[in-house]
């Protein structure tokens, strides 16, 4: 495999974190995505927002660019892979092909999100609430629980901000520690969660990095050299809500 | 004649007010019976308004039949609220049978309700609540009998996007109201014609009447004794002088530029006042009460003084206001002669006005403003451009208040004068997008919120649609703000969110002319209290608050500069200084562009005077560092001032001449304009006025920043799959029109192509002193005090005019 992510050893297994933002686990020939969110666009149009309907092409298009790169056996959706129930129904004809394609000559799994607690209504694959794979152990959302496998989840789309005087930088990052690895949200329309938000930080027991996404290259940033959002004014609450 | 046009009881009424009715007035009343179209330039004080109303009352008292008559529409609520009592003395001393109301926002329900089934002879109005009255099903009925719309300070509204939504409504009028005649109220503009374009569509039947401008004003410029500040622009050291003023009239106005600058100067004028003068404060942040209350205050004649900002630019005479005060440079000459018209109560009088500089080149910029006026020479008003988001917003109204047919709607557009040349494509792109969305391949079918009918109408098939169209009316996308309250008290009036997290518990800021203390949130306000400790408060600032200066006055000053044989008008330091920088640099002449380079602390500095306003500044410092990125130079930085624009960097830059190359507004502007946030944000704002992402609703708890963040992924989607989409063609055009400071740039550079000149320095020159003294604080926008900034600019004014032989400091 080309150098283009970063190599990472985490529970005992080779992987690599790419700037695509999913992750590669050479062993076991597995390409792990979290919180795709296809179908945000058409989900905000059924409610009257008439959002560009290009999200899910626009998604899966790169979520291509994965699986040329890495060739891989096994596609695991780390979760909430549709922004809602009706989402899998309502795919346009042309990305359900591109994703039946995608899909084609490889076993493709399924975790179930909070977003998508059913399984994906006409498409192939296997639906799951929990993988274990090897030494680890995937799901959508972290529950902290910790049987000596570690761990790989969605969810919590995280983001990373750095600022070095007027320049500044916020992207999406992998954030892991020796113990849990929480993938970047892989949609189009997904915003993200600032990892030194305490509902980020607080699943690591200590010291995490953040795997910033660039153009080509990710890039490590120790959690200690990270950069809050600017404050909130919500933090001098009065009235405790 | 003056008879037949003015007929009893108004001869007698004029009489018993001893004034006699004035030739504009007249001419009015002459173009109302002929139906004529007009615009009335005239300055405060000429009995403007009266000449727009007269003959809607003489008409009403002849036949007061019921229903809408005249439509008086105005860019400020408060402006309403004025010339309704104004309206009110007429009405009540002849008691005729017109009745009268004030509709805008502020307007509770009930009454806005009883408006609706009983409509008022006369209606006064903003052009946002036009908006949406037109958007009601019953407008065609509403505005059948409508005989007269009253226009007022139309030139003030004419330069913003908020003109193409009147321009829009306004051409919705002409189509419900074929009877109406339209009158536009102007202060004196650069081009008359253009304005009477903006009025009305038809070039027979219109005309413009131009009022007596009455006697010159006097202008004076106050000057400090002894020293004169370097930067700054907020001009503290004049606080005991413009005190002095206040002292020695009975009423003044002083104007300032921004409103952190008037919640200083405000504190400032305070600290020295021993006699204890009415000195009242009003910006746009203030409550609305507490507004009102100084404009009363203000009206009966109870205050010495008002600080303010353009928040009082328009509005009625107050008869009692002698002085007027502008305290920092004015930025353009149409908008001096706007303010020092707010004393002109009477028109054989000169207007009174003190410019007080905040800085030396602000000297020289006052010294063009005075100029300008005594020549009348005016700035340019900005062309309006067809604004897409705009027209969707309006088409979107239009379809509330019913069925439309497409080639009606399309005629009835262009005659509203930004969107004359209107092509029908971009017209059908506008209403698909209304529709549908307007995505290539009409995915949204399913979806679509008008529907096409047999009959060729189209209707509104989502009724959704009505809610989020009539909480979204309005051009002007704001800031997040926050209410301020005085513990469980009364509110203050309102900050942005972006200051109020930047506030810890206990932070003291200056806000609403009082000292504060910060306690924190509750119900999604500002709680404060008052400030026992002094010590160093912070200053709200605001967003977009500044405006740069005009291109008429820059080429003013320009002149100034170029013409030694001028400078006898100027004050001693000030010409001190200019001979200093003409003797350790140089001084730009006509036609030529002055580069200074000079190292300093490590660091190479490139100052470069183009005077081609703030804005400007801040693109060409984005070009710049770009440039000299790949030059190898490696810069850290730039900083923007209206007259100059400094960078700073590790190297030297190798090839000035190159740097400076005009073609960087061609290539290197396009690459930066696709890239830059500004074209973001043009999108974020386009998008909300269009309709696609709502507006943020006071106490909602979704935060600016979110919107912003769901904006920046529709934009980075739709630049992908839909580069033409109506909605970044809007946000491109909008961008494009906002860099005409870019083109004045370009321009200048063009002009000056092979004549930079560039002064290599020893060390920094005096006119650097003025912009490099503000690096590094340029993001605390407003809220530096002047002193602080002495203190900053003292060595470095030492090291600059220290003499290099004896080593003495001459300033």
């Amino acid at each position: 495999m080309e150098g283009l992510g970063t190599r990472l050893d985490f529970g005992g297994e080779a992987s690599t974190l790419d700037p695509l933002g999913v992750l590669w686990l050479e062993a076991e020939a597995t390409l792990v995505v979290a919180d795709l969110h296809l179908e945000k666009g058409s989900a905000f149009a059924r409610r009257g927002t008439l959002l560009p309907p290009y999200d899910t092409a626009r998604t899966l298009r790169r979520l291509g660019w994965a699986i040329e790169r890495y060739r891989p056996r096994t596609v695991v959706s780390l979760g909430d892979a549709f922004h809602d129930r009706a989402g899998a129904a309502g795919l346009a004809a042309e990305d359900r092909r591109e994703l039946t394609a995608l899909a084609k000559g490889r076993t493709w799994l399924w975790i179930r999100g909070n977003h998508d607690p059913d399984p994906p209504a006409g498409l192939a694959g296997e639906s799951l609430a929990a993988l274990d794979l090897g030494g680890l152990h995937l799901l959508h959302l972290p529950d902290g629980k910790v049987d000596g496998r570690a761990v790989i989840a969605g969810h919590l789309h995280p983001k990373a901000r750095l600022v070095q005087g007027a320049r500044k930088a916020t992207r999406p990052c992998f954030a892991a520690d020796s113990d849990l690895l929480v993938l970047p949200a892989f949609g189009a329309y997904t915003g993200g969660l600032n990892v030194l938000d305490p509902a980020i930080k607080g699943l690591f027991r200590s010291g995490f990095a953040a795997y910033m996404l660039g153009e080509s290259r990710v890039f490590r940033v120790a959690h200690q050299h990270l950069d809050p959002d600017p404050p909130d004014w919500r933090r001098h609450r009065l009235d405790g809500r | 004649m003056t008879d037949v046009l003015l007929p009893e009881p108004f001869p007698s009424w004029f009489e018993n007010r001893g004034w006699q009715a004035r030739p504009h007035q007249l001419a009015m009343l002459e173009a109302a019976a002929g139906g004529i179209d007009t615009l009335l330039i005239a300055p405060t004080g000429g009995g403007k308004t009266l000449a727009g109303f007269l003959p809607s009352l003489i008409d009403l008292a002849r036949d007061p039949a019921p229903g809408l008559h005249t439509l008086y529409v105005s860019p400020l609520k408060a402006l309403t609220t004025d010339i309704a009592r104004n309206l009110a003395m007429p009405i009540e001393e002849m008691a005729l049978p017109v009745s009268f109301a004030v509709r805008t926002g502020d307007t509770p329900a009930n009454r806005r309700r009883r408006q609706r089934t009983h409509p008022p002879h006369i209606l006064l109005t903003t052009p946002e609540s036009l908006a949406l009255l037109l958007s009601y099903e019953d407008a065609k009925a509403y505005f059948a009998g409508l005989r007269c719309v009253v226009l007022d300070e139309l030139h003030s509204i004419a330069e913003s996007k908020r003109g193409a939504l009147l321009a829009l409504g306004m051409a919705r009028l002409r189509g419900l109201a074929p009877e109406a005649r339209f009158v536009g109220l102007s202060a004196t503009v650069a081009d008359p014609r253009q304005l009477l374009r903006f009025l009305t569509p038809r070039s027979e039947r219109s005309q413009i009447v131009e009022a007596d401008p009455g006697a010159d004003p006097s202008i004076e410029i106050e000057l400090p004794d002894g020293r004169m500040p370097w930067s700054g622009h907020i001009a503290l050291y004049a606080a005991e002088s413009v005190y002095a003023r206040i002292q020695a009239v009975r009423t003044a106005l002083v104007f300032v530029n921004t409103r952190a600058q008037a919640e200083l100067f405000f504190a400032a004028l305070w600290r020295v006042n021993d006699a204890n003068l009415a000195i009242a404060l009003h910006h746009g942040s203030l409550a609305v009460d507490q507004r009102r209350k100084v404009e009363a205050a203000m009206a009966k004649g109870a205050l010495r003084a008002v600080v303010c900002t353009s928040s009082l630019d328009l509005g009625i005479d107050w008869g009692d206001v002698d002085l007027v005060v502008q305290v920092g440079a004015p930025k353009g000459s149409s908008r001096l002669l706007q303010r020092i018209g707010r004393a002109n109560h009477r028109l054989d009088e000169a207007s009174r006005a003190v410019l007080v500089p905040a800085n030396r080149f602000e000297v020289l910029e006052c010294q063009a403003a005075l100029d300008a006026v005594r020549a009348g020479t005016l700035d340019g008003a900005p062309q309006l451009i067809p604004a897409l988001d705009v027209l969707a917003q309006h088409i979107t109204g239009v379809a509330c208040s019913g069925p439309f047919e497409g080639d009606t709607l399309y005629a009835e557009v262009r005659l509203a004068q930004p969107y004359a040349d209107l092509s029908r494509a971009d017209f059908d792109a506008v209403l698909d997008f209304v529709a549908t969305g307007g995505y290539a391949l009409g995915q949204y079918e399913r979806y679509r919120r008008l529907e096409r009918g047999t009959d060729g109408f189209f209707r509104l098939t989502d009724k959704r649609l009505v809610r989020g169209y009539r909480m979204n009316i309005g051009t002007i996308v704001e800031a997040p703000v926050m209410r301020v309250k005085l513990g469980r008290g009364r509110s203050l009036g309102e900050i942005e969110e972006y200051f109020v997290s930047m506030l810890t518990p206990g932070d003291t800021f200056l806000f609403a002319g009082r000292l504060l203390a910060f306690e924190g949130i509750r119900n999604n306000e500002v709680i404060a209290s008052p400030a026992k400790k002094a010590g160093e408060p912070k200053i709200p600032a605001y967003a977009g608050g500044r405006l740069p200066l005009s291109s008429h006055l820059a080429d003013r000053v320009r002149d100034i500069l170029a013409h030694p044989e001028a400078w006898h008008a100027l004050p001693e330091p000030v010409r001190e200084w200019l001979d200093i920088q003409r003797r350790r640099s140089r001084l730009p002449a006509t036609g030529e562009l002055l580069v200074e380079s000079f190292w300093r602390g490590g660091r190479h500095y490139l100052v470069a005077y183009s005077f081609v306003g703030r804005n400007a500044h801040q693109t060409l410092g984005m070009l710049l560092t770009r440039r000299l990125e790949r030059m190898g130079a490696r810069p850290l930085g730039f900083v923007a001032s209206d007259y100059c624009i400094a960078t700073w960097s590790l190297g030297e830059c190798p090839d000035v001449e190159a740097l400076f190359d005009v073609d960087m507004l061609g290539d290197d502007l396009e690459t930066w304009t696709a890239e830059s946030s500004m074209l973001k944000r043009i999108f974020r704002n386009c998008a909300v006025v269009a309709g696609l992402i709502e507006r943020r609703q006071p106490g909602q708890e979704k935060s600016g920043r979110q919107v912003t963040f769901n904006a920046d992924l529709i934009y980075d989607v739709l630049r992908k799959y839909e580069p033409d989409h109506v909605l970044l063609r809007a946000a491109r055009m909008e961008a494009a029109a906002s860099l005409t400071d870019v083109r004045r740039l370009a321009d200048f550079l063009t002009s000056v192509e092979g004549r930079i000149r560039h002064q290599k320095l020893e060390r920094i020159s005096p006119f650097a002193v003025s912009i490099i003294a503000t690096i590094g604080r340029e993001f605390v926008a407003g809220g530096e005090s002047d002193e602080t900034l002495d203190e900053l600019t003292a060595s470095l004014v030492a090291e600059a005019m220290a003499d290099p032989v004896t080593g003495e400091v001459l300033a």
